[in-house]
């Protein structure tokens, strides 16, 4: 159907096409998590703001997984790569990961504030520290990670933990973390009974702020940092071999995409206007269309990671050559055919049936709703 | 060279994180279908009854539900973070199940399980249904996945090995799809879950029979635990996984080592009952055993050989030796040697290229392993006989019990005499534990008898690992034990806690203890007047 190299960048846009549905939906439970003690001072409005994903949340975290499966089936290298060297920061993801779904189902079961007050600590610590582990790995990308294969292509990462710190990833983390804490407030602004709703513009206002500032901040750091670039690399339609490539670095390198493309500026730049517009939007109380448009930054925000590291997946700092790209990280072409169809398939399928459970359960939960489904609401 | 309490470690975090998933998986399984059943019976009757089943049992699968979603996200994990040599060198095969997986099956499941719970007045009668249906394919369809997954694992067909990624490469995936050993582990595994499922509900409802409370309530969710438990205990029985030991060579040393089959005997082969294997004699002791039923039920015929330990160690030094000459040309084609010869002589031997790595635990090169090192790899091969003989059989036990207490459920519920026996509701209370010990004890032989291979005859257990410290691999498997302890004890008090409070929980007025509470407000009031 279509050559090796042609899937190779359908696959590159399909795991983007994954991450950036998961940042939509999860990102949306993990704003709404990260600000559940500040917007909702009772329980029954902490139960308000919960319920405003109960039905939602366990469905949106599943685009995290197929997005963790997808990367193991289509880039295997880069998993691998990835998951061991980043080993610490991962666990902690993982040990974050299992707060959430827990404390959804288990925080109403019983009526004692303590029990509920340790849950909600649970949910905030569950929903604030994955995306900001997920930034800082993210800026790790764009630093390298000190990692090379051996003849028989197996991984030794020689870095440590706290090497992952580095001031432009943890930069990264603060736009993660505002990003997903601003999107998370349009949807409180929408969905959640009007004494919580007025909560949020203040949270809105704030986050758009830090979320520019920081994007922004993070454009200049990028002229200032070494970027990698492939200069030399065997027939991309050929088997594909992780070592036989030549890989260079120069200040500023991540921005080159940018003047071979011109185009491509479009993405931090609507990516800014789409935050601002969206906070606007809530000002005019338009809640709707303040999710549409913040759902649509969080895309603009990860296309523009992705356009700046192309083709580069995660570069090698201490062996360049052995940088993971998506020409040569990536499955065999057969593989790759069968889950295209697959995704094909299912992914216009999933979405179907997702947007029929968010109409079905579309509406403002209130205070009220949730005093009369005392028993069976989250 | 390869750090033994790294590879010891990973294997030990993987086993505990993956056993411990697996006691959550299998009543998900089939409490979902025993859902389905109430909830039917409740849209075509109407009896509110039912529908107060469905949304009680309901509340008990979602305690569990919750804690299997989320141990499930570790071994996901897992395969990247401690097994990145494995991602790497079998990613292309296997990660493509697992990512059907998510996109068929789990997000199917994930999506619909809020709606179950909280749709109840958004959506009709027949719609709440269907998302209840859907919940459970959804359910049954990612254990077919992770089943597919693993059955490569255990008989990796349907892909070969490239040199110049140096990985195994998918090549036809219909083969995968329909390997054999998934057909059998798909089967059997889904209606051990099913067995779990009944197995719970017939003893909580045997519990509230037993105490006098909510009798209608219970003996309507007893008869549906009953019937379905029953059925499906069969089904495990009958189609018990064992037929599909005669595929593949790693399951016919699986077999061979269950029980304690030494030498290949004539066919039919006799079934040890009960004994005590001897690994290094190669003999088992005090051995009782019945005359032809193991080549009865492992071949299902009456001609076919089952291979003995003996004759599989043979085999297997063979193929070592062949093995090293696979690793002797594959060394040349990645220095980059590739001459045509070169290739074709990998060629001939690379299908023994497993067996060559074993080596690797010995001598760094291979190829100039010596005799004994060579006897030491083929001992490796077999995996240790007496956990896995008495694992098997623990199995088989609690099976057997099971068809025993669901059986008699199931014929004095007919009778209607359930509630006169005690001694059965009893023994169904008490029997709660059972499908977990035979899941686990069969997961144990499943994966424990796959050792020393990750993927048999492919990728050794020990070549699988990361490279990692020793020391990482401990710290944060002493976190998940310290974690999932936390967790076991808050779901047994909440599990617990619901069960006892029965149908009352549901705070409908209709149950129990609202019915005491309302018969005190009641002789209150009756006072006041």
């Amino acid at each position: 159907m279509f050559d090796y190299e042609t899937l190779k960048l359908i696959w590159w846009l399909i795991i983007g096409v994954l991450l950036i549905c998961f940042a939509i939906t999860d990102g949306m439970d993990m704003g709404v998590g990260a600000l559940l003690p500040f917007v909702a001072k009772t329980d029954q409005e902490r139960r308000v703001v919960i319920n405003t994903v109960g039905a939602h949340w366990d469905g949106n975290q599943v685009w995290f997984i197929t997005a963790g499966a997808a990367l193991f089936a289509a880039w295997p290298p880069v998993y691998g790569t990835a998951f061991s060297s980043f080993y610490f920061a991962m666990m902690l993801v993982l040990f974050a990961l299992f707060l959430r779904p827990l404390a959804f189902d288990y925080r109403s079961k019983i009526e004692s504030d303590k029990w509920r007050n340790n849950w909600d600590w649970a949910i905030f610590v569950g929903s604030s520290v994955p995306p900001l582990v997920f930034g800082v790995a993210f800026g790790n990308l764009f630093l390298g990670a000190p990692f090379s294969f051996d003849e028989f292509l197996k991984v030794t990462y020689t870095g440590s933990f706290f090497e992952l710190f580095h001031p432009f990833a943890l930069l990264c983390g603060v736009v993660s973390v505002a990003m997903i804490v601003f999107h998370g407030a349009v949807w409180i602004n929408l969905r959640a009974d009007h004494i919580i709703a007025q909560r949020t513009p203040k949270i809105i206002n704030i986050s758009v702020v830090v979320l520019v500032l920081a994007f922004v901040l993070g454009g200049v750091y990028l002229t200032q940092i070494d970027g990698y670039m492939l200069t030399q690399i065997a027939d991309k339609n050929a088997a594909p071999d992780l070592l036989n490539k030549t890989v260079e670095r120069a200040t500023g390198a991540w921005l080159n995409n940018y003047t071979l493309m011109p185009l491509t500026m479009l993405l931090p730049l609507s990516a800014i206007a789409l935050a601002l517009g969206s906070a606007l939007l809530v000002k005019v109380k338009r809640p709707g269309y303040a999710l549409l448009a913040s759902s649509l930054m969080l895309m603009a925000i990860i296309a523009t990671a992705g356009v700046s590291l192309f083709p580069f997946i995660l570069p090698s700092s201490s062996f360049m050559d052995h940088s993971l790209t998506i020409w040569d990280a990536v499955s065999s072409e057969k593989t790759l055919n069968i889950m295209l169809l697959v995704v094909s398939f299912f992914l216009p399928l999933i979405i179907s049936y997702t947007t029929w459970c968010y109409v079905k359960m579309w509406r403002r939960v209130t205070v009220q709703e949730i005093s009369e489904n005392e028993h069976s609401a989250y | 060279m390869i750090d033994d309490s790294l590879v010891d470690l990973s294997r030990w975090q993987f086993a505990i994180t993956a056993l411990y998933h697996f006691l959550f998986v299998p009543l998900t399984i089939g409490m979902t279908w025993i859902l389905v059943i109430m909830e039917s019976v409740y849209v075509m009757t109407g009896r509110q009854i039912y529908k107060d089943m469905t949304k009680f049992w309901g509340k008990l699968f979602g305690i569990n539900f919750a804690i299997g979603v989320t141990t499930g996200l570790t071994m996901e994990f897992e395969f990247g973070t401690n097994w990145a040599y494995y991602s790497h060198y079998v990613g292309d095969v296997f990660g493509a199940p697992l990512a059907i997986e998510g996109l068929m099956a789990f997000f199917m499941e994930s999506t619909l399980v809020g709606m179950f719970f909280l749709s109840w007045d958004r959506l009709t009668k027949r719609q709440h249904l269907a998302v209840t249906f859907f919940m459970a394919l959804g359910t049954n369809f990612s254990a077919l996945w992770i089943l597919v997954a693993n059955a490569w694992m255990q008989n990796p067909i349907g892909a070969e090995f490239n040199y110049q990624t140096m990985r195994m490469e998918m090549q036809s995936f219909t083969e995968i799809v329909f390997n054999p050993v998934a057909q059998v582990k798909f089967i059997h595994t889904v209606s051990a879950g099913y067995v779990a499922g009944s197995m719970f509900v017939l003893g909580i409802s045997s519990y509230y029979l037993l105490k006098g409370r909510d009798i209608a309530f219970a003996k309507r969710s007893f008869s549906v635990a009953a019937a379905f438990g029953l059925a499906s205990i069969l089904c495990v029985i009958l189609l018990g996984d064992e037929s599909g030991y005669e595929v593949g060579d790693i399951q016919k040393v699986k077999l061979a080592a269950i029980e304690a089959e030494w030498e290949t005997e004539e066919a039919p082969a006799a079934f040890t009952l009960i004994g005590l294997p001897d690994q290094d004699a190669h003999h088992t002791d005090y051995a009782i055993k019945i005359p032809y039923a193991l080549g009865l039920i492992a071949t299902r015929s009456l001609d076919k050989t089952v291979t003995g330990i003996v004759d599989l160690e043979k085999a297997h030094e063979e193929k070592i030796k062949l093995g090293m000459k696979a690793y002797e040309y594959l060394v040349k084609l990645r220095a980059g040697d590739e001459s045509p010869e070169n290739i074709a002589q990998f060629d001939r031997y690379k299908e023994h290229l497993g067996y060559g790595l074993l080596l690797k635990r010995y001598t760094p090169n291979v190829v100039d392993a010596t005799d004994a090192q060579i006897q030491a790899a083929v001992k490796d091969t077999i995996p240790p006989v007496m956990p896995l003989f008495f694992s098997f059989r623990v199995m088989v036990g609690c099976g057997v019990l099971m068809l025993i207490i669901l059986s008699l459920s199931f014929y004095y519920n007919a009778k209607r005499q359930i509630t006169e026996k005690r001694w059965l509701l009893r023994a169904a209370l008490y029997g709660i534990p059972l499908p977990w010990i035979a899941i686990e004890t069969g997961w144990f032989v499943a994966e424990f008898g796959r050792q020393p291979w990750a993927i048999s005859e492919v990728l050794p257990t020990f070549m699988a690992t990361s490279s990692l410290n020793a020391s990482d691999v401990l710290i944060t498997m002493v976190g998940f034990i310290i974690f999932y302890t936390i967790l076991a004890v808050i779901e047994f008090w909440l599990m617990f806690k619901f069960a006892r409070l029965g149908p009352s929980s549901l705070h409908t007025g209709r149950y129990h203890f609202e019915k005491e509470q309302q018969k005190l407000s009641g002789l209150h009031s009756d006072l006041a007047n």
